[in-house]
This record gives structure tokens, sequence and C-alpha cells, in this order.
């Protein structure tokens, strides 16, 4: 299954990457392989910014705009001005993802 | 009788330096299985399905033995130990406020932080006499790998993502197949996950219903019951075809419906829902224009809300994909019950005879 195209915020940079394949190992859906002996990104689309790429690149190769990806947590986050939230940790009825 | 190979000083000091670790078995009982039901069901109860935060031995662990971490949620806990059924490990439990490992990794509770907090409080070092310890894969999104062996000299492996295949990950010295780490997203996974989406619609739906049968039970003299319910029934059941098409049916048949977009998804499964509805029962009410108007407008962009809001229990969606489609879909939505409700205000100053 896949989400929307073109909407992932992942930017891979070549030039950083060293090769360490951390994001492969990482990353739950295969959005990294080795093509010609180099790390690259198959498929964009694919990618659900949970940001384990990019917080385990020592190289800082990747970045993408990680977050809560839930309606009701984007909406929370709209009403109150602040980053998507679905409040889990506070609130004892608040739904969670 | 006495055994002279025992050195006492290591005995002794060994004794003291294993603190009381909690043992546990691998085997459920009757209270897990019942808990890994209701913790599908109920918001509340499962947000206080927590294990305590720590370290704890399953099997007959030594120095050489793998340490797992994973979080206090317990069915987490639970379905580690499970798997763990035969082997000899510790399990370190991090404090992530009874969240399961990847939301709370997602939140930063299942984080480098918590995790160095952890290693060190337990003293782990004086538990195992290797520096490594197995996190589960979807960790990584709160754990820095790097970082955690710069703090504590603990190099993590990023495990396998599902517990199950955690035996064929050791016995394959720690190597993970392709398949090990991808995350499934399959037909039972999201049935699975349908009443928690289902439970907050149909208590949506009490508000719903309270305003459908005041409004078409209004009339100069009060609110005629029997008006309120002929009326009103109809629209009842759409909002609850609505809440079945948005929040079971699309979900379940997700990969099956056209299109990327889950608003739109939603909105097909309504709208085949409404004039499915519409063709084989002769509901009371809905020849009328304005009525089969809002039965169109209204439903469909309900049960694509619903729809919407499952993206949050996907394993595939993407926080800057779900802002682009509420982004569009808000506004539609906003726009369709203002409608609907100025077709509903006019059909009924019609009826009173109003206009």
């Amino acid at each position: 299954m896949k989400y929307l195209k073109n909407s992932a915020s992942l930017n891979f940079i070549t030039e950083k990457c060293t090769n360490c394949l951390i994001c492969i190992d990482v990353c739950p859906h295969e959005v990294f392989a080795v093509k010609n002996k180099k790390v690259r990104v198959v498929d964009k689309d694919l990618c659900m910014e949970c940001g384990a790429c990019a917080l385990n690149c020592k190289y800082g190769a990747i970045s993408v705009n990680s977050g809560v990806g839930c309606a009701s947590g984007i909406i929370n986050g709209m009403l109150s001005g602040g980053a998507p939230s679905c409040d889990c940790g506070s609130s004892s009825s608040a739904e969670c993802c | 009788m006495f055994n002279e190979n025992i050195n006492i000083t290591d005995y002794c000091s060994k004794r003291e330096r294993l603190p009381l670790v909690p043992k546990i078995s691998p085997n459920w009982i009757t209270a897990d299985y019942l808990g890994s039901v209701k913790c599908r069901i109920s918001n509340s109860f499962r947000m206080k399905y927590k294990v305590a935060p720590g370290l704890y031995s399953l099997g007959e662990p030594d120095e050489n033995s793998d340490v797992f971490a994973s979080a206090n949620y317990k069915l987490s806990f639970d379905i580690l130990r499970k798997a763990l059924n035969g082997l000899s490990a510790w399990i370190l439990v991090l404090d992530t406020k009874g969240i399961n490992v990847w939301c709370a990794a997602g939140k930063g509770t299942f984080g480098t932080a918590e995790l160095v907090k952890r290693i060190n409080k337990v003293k782990l070092t004086n538990v195992v006499n290797h520096m490594r310890i197995i996190v589960p894969q979807l960790g990584a999104v709160g754990i820095n790998a790097d970082e955690v062996r710069k703090q504590t000299g603990f190099k993590v492996y990023f495990g396998p993502v599902y517990a199950k295949d955690i035996k064929n990950y050791i016995e394959a010295g720690k190597r993970k197949t392709p398949e090990m780490r991808k995350i499934e997203f399959s037909t039972l996974n999201r049935l699975i996950l349908t009443p928690m989406e289902i439970i907050p619609a149909i208590k949506k739906f009490f508000i719903f219903a309270i305003v459908v049968l005041l409004f078409f039970g209004l009339q100069p003299a009060g609110v005629i019951f029997k008006n309120a319910w002929v009326s009103g029934a109809p629209f009842l059941l759409f909002g609850l075809i609505s809440i079945i098409g948005g929040a079971f049916i699309t979900p379940v048949l997700l990969p099956f419906i056209p299109f990327r977009s889950f608003a739109i998804k939603g909105w097909i499964i309504g709208i085949i829902s409404v004039a499915f509805i519409l063709f084989f029962l002769n509901l009371h009410g809905q020849k009328n224009g304005l009525i089969r108007s809002v039965d169109f407008l209204f439903f469909p962009m309900a049960s694509s809300y619903l729809a919407l809001q499952f993206t949050g229990s996907t394993t595939f969606t993407n926080m800057s994909g779900v802002k682009k489609e509420l982004k569009i879909a808000l506004p539609i939505y906003l726009i369709s019950v203002a409608i609907s409700i100025i077709l509903l205000v006019i059909y009924k100053l019609h009826k009173l005879a109003v206009i």
C-alpha cells in the first residue's frame, strides 16, 4: 500500500552518505536500497516519515519532517496552533495512535 | 559436602550485584489473553495497561545472555516475553507511560534519554558482561544508536519489527532478513484496529441522533415524538451507515478501494452505501429533493471524515500527506455541513408552510 504521490518530505543528500546502511536497517518500508554499491532512495512514496533513518544517520545525509500522522492529531495541532499531537501522555481518556 | 570450587567472594559479590530482578514466565495466563482483547476495545483500560519499568529475567539468564528493550505497555511486554519462550534473556522495560514501542518512540518516551537512564538505573553493566542491547526496530524512531553508545557504551542492535521473528534473528547471528524489517498491515491488522474507530464515532452519533430527532420533531406545538422518529429514522440509519462505511468498511477494504487519498476512499464507500440504501429501502420522506440532496451531500462526507481519521492507525501514511488531505478536505467538509444545514432549514420552513 502506498500513500499520496510526492507528499513525503524525505530528503536524502547522496554526497553526505557513507553507505553505513543504518537507514536500510531501520526503515520499515524499504525506502532505501543499495544500487551500484551506493545507498539510494528507491521509492519516496513508501516513506511514512517516521524519522528513524534521519535520527540514526550519523552523517546528516537524511532529513525528514516527522511527526504525528493522524488526522485528529493534526486538527488538534491546527486548533491549538502547536505541533500535531494526540495527547497520549497527559490525558487518560485521549485517543492514541 | 562443601564445594571448594566456589569462590566465596565472587559468589557473594554476584549476589549483591544482582539485586532483586523479577523473574517472569513466557506463558500467558487467562488474564493476559483477556487484557490483550480489552485494550483493543477500551481506551481507558489500555491507557492503564502497564508493567513497572525496570529489568526482568526470563528463563535462566546469565551475564552472557541477551538484553531486550521493551515498552511498559503490558501488551508489548507480553508479546515479547511470549516470543522469547525457550530462551534465557533479560528484558529491560523502559517507562513509556504505558504506550507501545512505536508510538512511544514517535513521541520520544521510548527514546535515547530514557534508554540511557534505564541502563544506568538498573546498572546493566553489573548484570551482563557484554555491551549489547537489542531494541525493536521500530524503536529506532526514538533511539539514536550512536548516542546510546556514546553515553553508555552499549551497542544498540535494532532487532526485527515483530517479536515473532526474534528467535530466527538470534539464530541467524543477529541478522535480519529484508522481511524482518518490513512492517505489515494485513486485513486482520486493520480489522483489529476498527473498534477503536467505531466506538468514538458511535459516541458522536448519539449527539447527532439527538439533533436529528429534535430537528424533525420540532413543530409549532413543540417536539412531536412521532414526527421525530418517522422523519428522523432514515437520517439515523444513514448516520450509522456512514460510520460503518468510514470506520469499518474503508479500513478493512483499504487496498481494494481506488485512489490513495483516505478522504476519497471513505467518500466512495459512503456514496455507494447511501445509494445502495436508497435503492433497496423505501424510506419515508426520502423522495423529497432537499432531503435527498442532504443524503448525498452530508453522509458520504461523514464517511470520508471517519476514513481520514484512520490514517492515524495505519503503518504507511505520512504526516505531510495527511496535512495535504486535510487542507483540501476540511473546507469541503465545512461547506458541505453548512449547505446541508441550509437545505434542511429550507425543507423545514417549507414543511411548516412558512415558505
